[in-house]
């Protein structure tokens, strides 16, 4: 180690690496994807990994990218759910890798629904 | 891109529940099913809650299985990894909310909640073999801060200010060992770690060096800064060998990335480690003769002063901490001085680990911060004594502490405290006993210890203990009186007076202890003839009573043969041939033995 800049790169590299490894809290903004044999079949993991992407590209704390099994509605996969703390739980269905990049952009960080892919309006 | 995280405890307890094969399955099965770049396995050091081990974490989720067997990987995969569905039979019961909705975070469970973890900050987080892991969370930045921010009277300032004291047992202010080892001049110094934990029953030392071995390597490395050395030594024992086998991988690391070695940080500090594996002596623990043991010569005890910080290994000025010490060295510089002396009480600052067994529910590894009560370490966090039985005492300090009465529950832990009331700190081992135990069979066990493990290099520890021990043994028979009892206390308080080295000093304590808060149990032994908790086996005589049916099933598991009896009818034990072992009395389905 020559530097302190090394160590700090090394350092950045891996945090977002392991950044997932901290317990869910009540007070984390939950994005679900529904990962059953359904959602997998629609391409549910292009998005669970455009997701993953884009919270630790955008370094987003307290946002925690999980699966969850069927969530029911098999036509319309792959889905996703937003649970912002305090809010009203948000479905996006039919979600693409395209689409994820605006859910997280305007939804996550901004606050903003991303309208046209939330579930009553399909 | 990784989506979960698959923990497994790879601490020296989950090991022997043969977490290295769960591992290896998980291995397999990621690979199999071609998860490889969307799962990460780790194995990581202790998460302390032994007693539910094997134990698995995934994350991000946070799902907590415990007792977990090879078996059960393949559901954990298929479920959990693959279809994102908790395996609910797996998780640790606390975990699970109450309206079922879900899981709740590890650190809501009584077990955890009241913790605080500071020297095992990332046991059970990060990957001890991997430096980098350790990097992600502030590692070796302390290092990093030291050497090119703070001059070495400085880093000896803020250890001085955090109010940091030795986790070893005796509590000597860390910064103040340092300072007295700067102070002396000399061109080579050495910086020491005491790592052969030897108090039965204890396991902090190993999990920190299982865990988080690079904690200890960049505080070694802070020190050597502070005090003008180059060159540290970590005295293991032995006996420890996942702990030595990740300290040689963590050593290796650090020299690659150029945190150990010459000019660290492009700076002109050079510092080395090298292990050194104990000998197997208890004795070893004590400051020097781990020197002289490292030096290469059999591990006895030389009086002091000189003191170590002037003359100690090689002759050369020595300091020596203990690991868990050393782990909170980095984060002491990281964060200040004041951080760490926020915490605990006016005396002794920061956290303590304690190894928690005995006649507890959740045996484990806990972490609290200085001034937390014995009773919020048993009841809460230790969830209390099972089957129902009674809290007797707790035993803090290994074989040189003492045994503490229920009547001392609330007293707040600390260095100070537990001296007062009879006991040590010690390295943190915490057994606590039912109202099924002896106490003097306690004290005769703790010296049956010291007397094995006496160098024997001063009288009054090497035939002092001895007779000791002969006079408990007495008591345990009924062969003694209560002039024996005084002229135990009396060979007690000789011993501590005369002897040479620490373990000397405090060998009586147990005795010492138990005579004082559980004096009418010895009187019991000695007066009656009786051991009120039916456990010296001379003191003691089976019987059955009027209640038999005649079932025969005690007779059958008799190992000696000694009962005897006609089908339903009552039986009868011959004293003569009886040992006393107590199965017909855990047999009985009728509650007709009983012991007296």
């Amino acid at each position: 180690m020559k530097s302190i800049e090394e160590l700090k790169a090394i350092k950045a590299k891996m945090q977002a690496e392991i950044g997932t490894r901290d317990s869910l809290t009540d007070a984390d903004t939950r994005i679900v994807v529904g990962m059953a044999t359904c959602g997998i079949a629609a391409g549910a993991r292009p998005v669970l990994n455009a997701l993953l992407e884009e919270v630790q590209s955008k370094r987003l704390s307290g946002v925690k990218v999980t699966q969850a099994g069927c969530l029911g509605m098999c036509r319309l996969e792959p889905m996703v759910e937003v649970y912002v703390p305090g809010k009203e739980k948000v479905t996006y269905v039919k979600v693409t890798p395209e689409a994820v990049k605006k859910i997280v952009s305007e939804h996550i960080v901004n606050g903003n629904v991303v309208a046209e892919y939330v579930i009553k309006n399909i | 891109m990784i989506r979960n995280h698959v923990l497994v405890c790879g601490g020296t307890g989950c090991t022997s529940g043969n977490s290295k094969k769960i591992f290896e399955r998980f291995n397999a099965l990621i690979a199999e099913n071609n998860l490889t770049g969307d799962v990460q396995s780790v194995m990581t050091g202790c998460f302390g809650l032994c007693a539910l081990g094997p134990v698995v974490v995934v994350y991000p989720e946070g799902a907590f299985y415990s007792q977990v067997k090879e078996s059960d990987v393949d559901e954990i995969v298929s479920e959990h990894l693959i279809k994102g569905r908790i395996v609910k039979r797996l998780l640790y019961k606390d975990t699970i909310k109450e309206d079922g909705s879900g899981i709740s975070s590890l650190n809501e469970t009584g077990f955890y909640k009241k913790q605080m973890r500071l020297a095992l900050r990332n046991c059970g987080v990060i990957n001890p073999e991997n430096i980098e892991e350790y990097i992600a969370y502030d590692g070796y930045a302390a290092l990093a801060k030291a050497l090119t921010e703070m001059t070495p009277q400085q880093v000896i300032d803020v250890i001085k200010a955090s109010g940091l004291r030795g986790r070893g047992g005796a509590g000597f202010p860390t910064g103040n060992k340092w300072q007295f080892a700067k102070d002396v001049k000399g061109d080579t110094k050495y910086v020491c770690c005491n790592a052969d934990e030897g108090d039965p029953g204890a396991f902090m030392d190993r999990s920190v060096l299982e865990g988080d071995p690079h904690a200890v390597l960049e505080a070694m490395a802070i020190a050597g800064y502070a005090i003008g050395s180059n060159q540290g030594y970590i005295y293991v024992r032995a006996e420890y060998p996942i702990a030595v086998a990740r300290l040689n991988v963590a050593i290796a690391q650090a020299k690659e990335y150029g945190l150990l070695g010459e000019k660290i940080f492009g700076t002109d500090f050079s510092f080395d480690i090298e292990i050194r594996l104990g000998a197997g002596a208890f004795v070893c623990g004590e400051e020097t003769a781990l020197m002289t043991s490292i030096e290469g010569n059999r591990g006895e005890p030389r009086p002091r002063p000189p003191f170590p910080a002037v003359k100690g290994l090689f002759g050369k000025p020595t300091i020596l901490n203990n690991v868990e010490t050393y782990a909170n060295v980095a984060q002491i510089i990281l964060k200040g001085a004041e951080w760490f002396s926020a915490i605990g009480t006016e005396k002794s600052k920061g956290t303590k680990v304690f190894a928690l067994g005995g006649k507890i529910q959740n045996t484990g590894l806990v972490e609290v911060p200085m001034g937390t009560t014995l009773r919020t370490i048993i009841e809460d966090i230790g969830g209390g004594i099972p089957n129902g039985k009674k809290f007797k005492a707790a035993q803090t300090g290994g074989p040189s502490g003492g045994c503490i009465p229920s009547s001392h529950l609330d007293i707040a832990i600390d260095y100070e405290n537990l001296l007062a009331i009879g006991s040590m700190m010690g390295s943190g081992g915490l057994i606590v006993m039912d109202e099924d135990t002896c106490m003097v069979d306690i004290a005769k066990f703790f010296l049956e210890f010291t007397v094995e493990e006496s160098c024997g290099k001063c009288t009054p520890c090497r035939i002092g203990t001895k007779r000791l021990y002969e006079m408990l043994e007495k008591v345990t028979k009924g062969a003694a009186t209560q002039k024996t009892l005084d002229e135990m206390e009396k060979l007690c308080y000789y011993i501590k007076d005369n002897s040479l080295c620490g373990l000397g000093q405090t060998a009586p304590n147990p005795v010492l202890s138990t005579l004082r808060y559980f004096k009418d149990e010895y009187l019991a032994h000695v007066n009656e003839k009786r051991c009120p908790s039916g456990v010296c086996k001379s003191l003691v005589s089976f019987f059955i009573t009027d209640k038999c049916i005649g079932c025969t099933l005690c007779a059958r598991k008799c190992p000696v043969s000694a009962i005897s009896g006609k089908v339903k009818e009552k039986h009868v034990i011959d004293k003569e041939k009886c040992i006393k072992c107590g199965v017909c009395l855990e047999n009985c389905k009728f509650k007709a033995v009983e012991r007296k």
